[in-house]
């Protein structure tokens, strides 16, 4: 069947098959930041957004896509740049296999909420998993992100 | 003691891959590896133990797409390991790359390659087996000179006198002590006794096995794989395929975690075979179910512990018998074993009189284990220090005096430890620190809400080694080029774990250049220096030290190359600061000069490489404390706090090590709490996926804070041990520990799950 998506900003018409996942139709799109770690949407590796909502693309058919707008951390370089810097400060993007799954829902979380409790922060990223940081150096990334994005609205 | 006015070691600068990971660039193999290669999958068995009768393939072939279908018939018939380990290996020789006697639910039983996803998936659908279904062991207790054998085949075969005996069942068999152990032990005035049990967990690392396979232009096998070990996988491949390891070639991309379950070769023999076979290129990514269920686990082991003390608390004796589940093939069970006691007993060297050590490794029918971080000793050291904390209740005593009391210090010669002396240690200090941070006073009395919930305290001690003594080899290239810049080569392979950094940290250091002066390059088993891999807690303190040897011996050759420019002889002048310069500072030679002179009229190759290989194996040390909060209404235990201090000797790069170590007390926290592996009465493992099998998220495990209390270990580079490994063995104990103050129930069989809490019961 035929989809016409907006991937990143660009319009795309594609043929697809009708059991096509998301997370493969991307990856075959040259989306490669797209990760699979489980079968069972378990991971969040996969997290890219839909019309600007953090969806799991393992879960969903790229049929499900058609006229609707896809982002992945390919398109989203220049906001995940603003705050990944205070995450490799931190040494914890590690082996790397989960982050753009982990960044793409940072950007949600931080566009839904601005200035997050950590609760909040470990709540929102939940269902991201991560087997090599032990998560606490993410947080510290993302609360050194948002304090000196404090700092330097206060100047 | 540690000099402190380094300029890159010490530093807590960025992974050099950092950037280019978080902002999700390709990196790992399934990227940047082609697309149109032959799709590669495993029929797998259904059964626990079966002999293959029949095996059709035909209808499955005439599937359009399918490319080939291999059988038991098409494989060569010399036995092999898949275990990363150093010729010879200790793992007995007993896998084929496909067997007609099938030992595990998920054991190989057929690979099919085909041009896409959908004919490999209908293909294997149409294969028909007919299997003659045999009795299965699925009990290790009964497997040693169980009447059925898990290798009853005459070509199996042992390397090394590790006790294995395939007509029994056994992997490996061994006893060593020191001192009278039951005479000491029938004097003491209290011994504790415990059983302690502990699952084949799995290692789940985000990225799951994959290979891909070419034939070069050469003609060889050019192999890419996701693995820590690109030199061990060209002998294994080699071996497997019954070809010269000539025709073998080995790289590695980023690779998406490993923690040892890539120091097993699990998913390379599949495309390797296709593509030898075919001439094609080929590709195989393990599923996540694979990953569960035939992958390559921590041995479960039940570790029976009993500890001799006086009643001023003075730990007088340990025996320590392990029995260990290797499963149905011996990956790393000769040796993983082994830890579980040599790293725990020497944790109470101090006032030891006596200790003795013994195991077997079975051979069952379950899924073979292999090497996962920390490699026995986490077994062995939740057992030791769950029956210390056991004493230390029996006996009304503080656990943490209870250790102060009986730790190993500075200076003492472990006799469990291979009489290795504890040259560098500062576990004292990281007691003394950890109890400060973790405020033990307050924190270890029993506190009782009010709201049906409790909090209560407790603590564990860990070691681990450096690097394999008088085995591992590591090897660093460094050479000059254009402009002043360095190449490192290295065959360590960084997982994530930041050591393309840290190794490049150090050439740093010695060559007194900026990080962005030095280029990583590894791990290539043509192109990179030959490095064991990286396992064991060695890349830090063996190829770092090869590093160091390294930037001395190319330091030694800039400077023949600075004499010659500065017309004097080589004994005039000295290495300094990026340049060769007379030592009488009259005249000197800039590097970028050196390396230009290099490329034109030049006849000494300014670049060097250097081996290194240590006789001991420096235990890095630890102290981890945990608060946890049980609610008696449900049974949850929820984790508050966990506090850890190490000393792993110089730590290289303080934010790596941070986040190693708080990387591996989540793991530690989920193999105490949640991750469960459970078998049906088939043989089947119920915990395939990640729904299943429960790692730990970040609302699982409380707020860590790490410190470091270095000692300064003489023989590492730059004072450094090891960290990669030792950080996931406190938190089962501490756990246990703080659970038992909450409740009054003694676990010693993990997970601690909230049923087993609410309902008091151990098993």
């Amino acid at each position: 069947m035929e989809i016409h998506l907006n991937l990143n900003g660009k319009p795309l018409d594609a043929e697809v098959r009708a059991d096509t996942l998301l997370l493969d139709f991307l990856r075959a799109h040259g989306c490669l930041s797209v990760k699979r770690g489980c079968e069972t949407a378990n991971c969040g590796l996969c997290t890219v957004l839909l019309d600007g909502t953090p969806v799991l693309s393992c879960s969903l058919l790229a049929a499900r896509v058609d006229g609707r707008c896809v982002q992945t951390l390919e398109g989203l370089q220049e906001e995940a740049g603003g705050f990944v810097t205070f995450i490799a400060d931190q040494g914890a993007e590690q082996c790397g296999f989960c982050n753009p799954g982990f960044v793409m829902n940072t950007i949600a979380l931080l566009r839904e909420y601005p200035d997050p409790t950590d609760d909040q922060i470990r709540a929102y990223l939940a269902g991201n998993l991560c087997r090599c940081s032990g998560y606490e150096g993410q947080l510290r990334g993302i609360r050194a992100y948002l304090n000196h994005k404090k700092a330097e609205e206060a100047q | 003691m540690a000099q402190q006015d380094w300029s890159t070691v010490g530093k807590p600068v960025r992974k050099k891959d950092a950037m280019a990971l978080l902002l999700g660039k390709p990196a790992y193999l399934d990227d940047l590896t082609p697309k149109d290669c032959l799709v590669v999958k495993v029929l797998r068995s259904p059964h626990a133990h079966a002999l293959i009768e029949e095996i059709d393939t035909e209808n499955a072939e005439q599937i359009p797409g399918v490319a080939a279908i291999f059988t038991y018939r098409d494989v060569p018939q010399k036995r092999f390991t898949m275990a990363g380990q150093t010729y010879p290996e200790p793992s007995p020789y007993d896998r084929l790359i496909l067997d007609r006697r099938v030992r595990f639910v998920g054991d190989a039983v057929a690979i099919v390659a085909g041009e896409n996803e959908a004919a490999v998936d209908r293909a294997l659908k149409r294969i028909r087996v007919r299997y003659q279904v045999l009795e299965p062991v699925l009990d290790f207790h009964t497997a040693k000179d169980n009447l059925i054998l898990v290798h009853p085949e005459e070509s199996w075969r042992s390397l090394c006198p590790v006790g294995a005996d395939n007509r029994r069942n056994l992997c490996a068999s061994e006893t060593c002590q020191d001192g009278d152990v039951d005479r000491i032990l029938a004097g003491c005035d209290q011994v504790v006794e415990g059983v302690y049990h502990t699952k084949a967990c799995q290692q789940a690392m985000m990225e799951t096995f994959r290979t891909y396979t070419e034939i070069d232009p050469y003609g060889r096998l050019h192999v890419v794989s996701s693995t820590q070990i690109v030199f061990h996988v060209r002998r294994i491949l080699a071996n497997a395929l019954d070809i010269p390891k000539s025709k073998v070639h080995v790289e590695k991309f980023r690779i998406g975690g490993g923690f040892g379950a890539k120091q097993t070769v699990v998913a390379e023999v599949y495309p390797a075979l296709v593509t030898w076979k075919t001439g094609r290129p080929a590709k195989m990514i393990y599923t996540r179910q694979e990953c569960q269920t035939a992958g390559t686990p921590r041995h479960e082991m039940e570790v029976r512990v009993r500890l001799g003390a006086s009643n001023d608390g003075t730990i007088r004796a340990l025996d320590v018998y392990t029995l260990s589940n290797t499963g149905a093939y011996g990956e790393h069970g000769p040796t993983t074993v082994g830890l579980s006691g040599h790293k725990s007993i020497p944790l109470y060297t101090h006032s030891l009189e006596a200790f003795r050590f013994a195991y077997d490794v079975v051979y069952t029918n379950h899924q073979s284990a292999g090497a996962y971080r920390g490699y026995g000793a986490t077994q062995g050291i939740f057992a030791v220090e769950t029956a210390v904390n056991e004493l230390a209740d029996r006996l009304g005593m503080d656990p943490v005096a209870l250790r102060e009391k009986n730790m190993v210090r500075e200076g003492q010669v472990m006799p469990a430890y291979y009489n290795e002396r504890a040259d560098a240690c500062a576990l004292d200090r990281c007691m003394t620190r950890c109890k400060e941070l973790f405020h033990w006073e307050e924190k270890f009395p029993v506190r009782d809400m009010g709201n049906g919930k409790v909090r209560a305290a407790g603590v564990a001690m860990a070691m681990q080694g450096s690097g394999i003594s008088g085995v591992d080899v590591g090897s660093a290239t460094i050479k000059l080029s254009d402009e002043g810049f360095f190449n490192l080569s290295i065959g360590a392979a960084d997982m994530g774990t930041g050591c393309d950094t840290i190794l490049a940290q150090m050439a740093a250091e010695c060559m007194e250049c900026s990080l962005d002066d030095v280029a990583v390059f590894g791990a290539d088993s043509d192109a990179s220096p030959y490095d064991s891999g990286s396992y064991a807690s060695s890349t830090t303190y063996v190829t770092g030290k090869a590093v160091e040897k390294a930037c001395e011996e190319l330091k030694d050759r800039l400077c023949q190359v600075g004499a010659e420019l500065l017309n004097c002889p080589r004994e005039e002048v000295e290495y300094a600061r990026k340049a060769v310069r007379r030592l009488d500072g009259s005249a000197q030679v800039s590097l970028a000069d050196i390396a230009t002179k290099s490329m034109c009229g030049n006849g000494t190759a300014v670049q060097a490489t250097c081996s290194h290989t240590s006789p001991i194996s420096p235990p890095p040390f630890m102290v981890g404390m945990a608060e946890v909060e049980v609610d008696r209404e449900t049974g949850s235990v929820q984790v508050l706090d966990y506090t850890a201090v190490v000393d792993c000797g110089t730590p290289i790069n303080p934010n790596l090590a941070r986040v190693q170590t708080e990387g591996g007390i989540v793991q530690g926290i989920g193999m105490a709490l949640f991750e469960d592996v459970t078998y049906t009465p088939e043989g089947r493992i119920l915990e395939d996926s990640l729904m299943q099998y429960k790692l730990p998220t970040r609302l699982d495990m409380g707020h860590l804070q790490v410190e470091f209390e270095s000692s300064y270990e003489q023989t590492g580079p730059f004072g450094a041990k090891s960290i990669g490994e030792i950080v996931i063995n406190t938190p089962a104990p501490a756990l246990a520990q703080a659970i038992f103050r909450a409740t009054g129930t003694w676990h010693r069989n993990l997970p601690i799950t909230p049923e087993k809490v609410l309902l008091g019961r151990d098993e």
